[in-house]
């Protein structure tokens, strides 16, 4: 399939999935009107809602479908990169470390009272956390892919230890369940800054790695290839490793830690285009967006009244897709 | 021209290549020739811009290729290594693509040259009939032919191979050797890594004889290539004959005896 064609289909879902997921929840409401509304923010006519129902729109449904969206998209950006830049088909954003990092500092805003944001803790928490990983492979020796990932095994298991055993002396009652989700993953929280850090974070960084995908192409055979092509191999590398850390940094500090959509989405957008990442990068934006929409979706609206943390239902989705990869894959070899 | 002077490589105490110098003439295919170890690979890799040499220089025809831009020496320049190979599943005309990159702005659209490029590369290597294969399921001689292309795809002036015979059978060792002369015969100039005396010998315009990290000799192929030069480097015999299929000299090899 044409890529361009692809990419073409992908963007009109996703528009259409954000103004059918903001329409849909405990209060049904018409998509023409949800239109109206956002348009009236906009400054564009009259508002066709109640104060009430404009504010079920504007205020809660979507910006955190927007930052659904938006985390959607980096996860599977940096996902995607992650693959590349380690030539490892099994990594994913949080490989190094990134997400146990986050849990930690988000443990100690809810439990041990730091007072600083949320959002602020865990994106400090991750990036210390990638500051050891990368200081861990450096001390082994020269900073390669396997030692990296290596230093990010240790790293995820020591910040999740004591993440658990923080959990364990101190969580109570509510607490309890309020860092669980967390730690799975909900967009529950998610309002307009959340929208913001994320939106930014992807403008910012995602764009220009999308761009690079010729890069990681020239990476396909290894360093000495790549460099033989006129790719500076070490500073694309860091610049790659680094963008990508701060994006899933950006994204785990409004969601928490929502698992498979970075290592399952670039598999399947693989299958239907190809592993060139100059198509692979942005359609698998468009695909990591448009599936974080209808889980979050799902998350928020199959047991209503009460939520799912959407981090189950990314895995509860993504666990058997990427057992079907799996088994494709084999049968392949 | 290929200029190499007094190029010397360490990696910590170790010292791998030690002031090496030769020309490669354009237009001819030069084999770099020596024992397991000798630093041919190394000495290949300082020569393409890989690896960095602690002293000495690297210039084709008045241009410094240590001090040249990646990309610049990537445009002149193409390296195929002995092995390369990857996981994901590229077709051939993909993998032939990469060797557009050099050509091509980093962020910016592909570069106009590159279908023409490309077309000529996949024929010239003899791998157009499977242009929409998947590399991955090629054979060893199918996959080097590839890597070729690629390299050829870059429209280099100086082509640097390491082992570009290794792990072929022997068809396709004499159909990538026929091919590296027909390269040379129309003008770039061909530098390549062989470990088989008598298949160098009877391809390779010139020859460049390492031992030790050290340029022991080198000139035309049958002057270098002299029997007592390649008992005292290689520990073997060796004679000059006529090949009698191919109308062509043959150094023939045996053991040293007693």
């Amino acid at each position: 399939m044409k890529p361009v064609l692809v990419g073409i289909a992908l963007a009109v879902a996703l528009l259409a999935s954000i103004a059918a997921a903001v329409t849909i929840g405990a209060a049904d409401l018409a998509v023409g009107d949800v239109i109206g509304a956002i348009g009236a923010h906009l400054g564009i006519g009259t508002n066709p809602l109640d104060t009430l129902r404009d504010g079920i729109v504007w205020e809660l449904r979507l910006p955190r479908v927007l930052t659904a969206a938006a985390v959607g998209a980096g996860l599977a950006i940096s996902g995607a990169v992650m693959q590349a830049i380690t030539r490892n088909q099994l990594a994913d954003p949080y490989l190094l470390g990134l997400s146990s990092g986050a849990s930690l500092g988000a443990v100690s805003v809810l439990l041990l009272g730091v007072a600083v944001l949320l959002p602020v803790a865990a994106f400090a928490g991750a990036l210390a956390a990638l500051a050891v990983t990368l200081g861990l492979a450096g001390a082994i020796g020269r900073i390669t892919p396997t030692r990296t990932v290596l230093a990010g095994v240790a790293v995820s298991s020591l910040a999740g230890a004591i993440t658990s055993f923080v959990i364990f002396w101190t969580a109570t009652g509510d607490s309890y369940r309020e860092i669980l989700s967390w730690l799975l993953g909900s967009l529950a929280g998610a309002r307009w800054p959340a929208v913001a850090i994320a939106g930014i974070a992807l403008i910012v960084v995602g764009i220009p790695i999308v761009l690079s995908g010729r890069v990681l192409d020239a990476f396909a055979f290894g360093d000495t290839t790549a460099a033989s092509l006129g790719v500076p191999v070490q500073g694309a590398r860091w610049i790659l490793l680094t963008g990508t850390a701060l994006l899933t940094g950006a994204m785990v500090s409004v969601s928490g830690a929502i698992g498979f959509v970075g290592l399952v989405l670039p598999h399947a957008v693989r299958l239907i285009v190809g592993p060139g990442h100059r198509a692979l990068l942005p359609l698998s934006a468009l695909v990591g967006a448009v599936f974080l929409v209808w889980a979050d979706t799902l998350a928020r609206t199959v047991f209503d009244p009460r939520e799912l943390p959407v981090g189950i239902v990314t895995a509860l989705i993504g666990a058997p897709v990427f057992a079907l990869l799996l088994a494709r894959r084999r049968s392949e070899a | 021209m290929l200029q190499v002077q007094d190029v010397t490589v360490r990696a910590g105490s170790a010292t791998l290549v030690d002031s090496a110098s030769f020309t490669a003439e354009s237009g001819t295919l030069t084999a770099i020739l020596g024992p397991n170890g000798a630093g041919k690979s190394t000495l290949l890799r300082a020569v393409a811009g890989i690896e960095r040499p602690a002293s000495g220089t690297v210039s084709y025809d008045d241009a410094d290729l240590l001090a040249m831009p990646r990309r610049g020496r990537a445009r002149l320049l193409a390296l195929v290594e002995q092995e390369s190979a990857t996981e994901l599943p590229l077709t051939v005309r993909s993998v032939v693509g990469l060797g557009r990159t050099p050509h091509e702005s980093f962020l910016g659209g592909r570069d106009p040259d590159a279908d023409a490029a490309i077309d000529a590369a996949l024929q010239t290597a003899g791998v157009a009939g499977f242009a929409d294969r998947i590399v991955t399921e090629l054979s060893g001689g199918e996959r080097q032919r590839v890597m070729l292309a690629r390299a050829l795809a870059q429209r280099p002036r100086l082509l640097v191979l390491d082992e570009p015979t290794n792990h072929l059978d022997v068809a396709a060792q004499l159909d990538v050797l026929d091919l590296l002369v027909s390269l040379a015969r129309e003008g770039t100039t061909v530098l390549a890594a062989l470990h088989d005396l008598t298949l160098a010998a009877a391809h390779a315009d010139a020859v460049v004889v390492l031992s030790r990290g050290r340029v022991v000799a080198s000139g035309a192929t049958a002057a270098t290539l002299t029997p007592e030069l390649v008992r005292d480097v290689f520990g073997v015999e060796a004679q000059w004959l006529d090949n009698p299929l191919t109308g062509r000299p043959l150094l023939a090899v045996r053991r040293l005896s007693g």
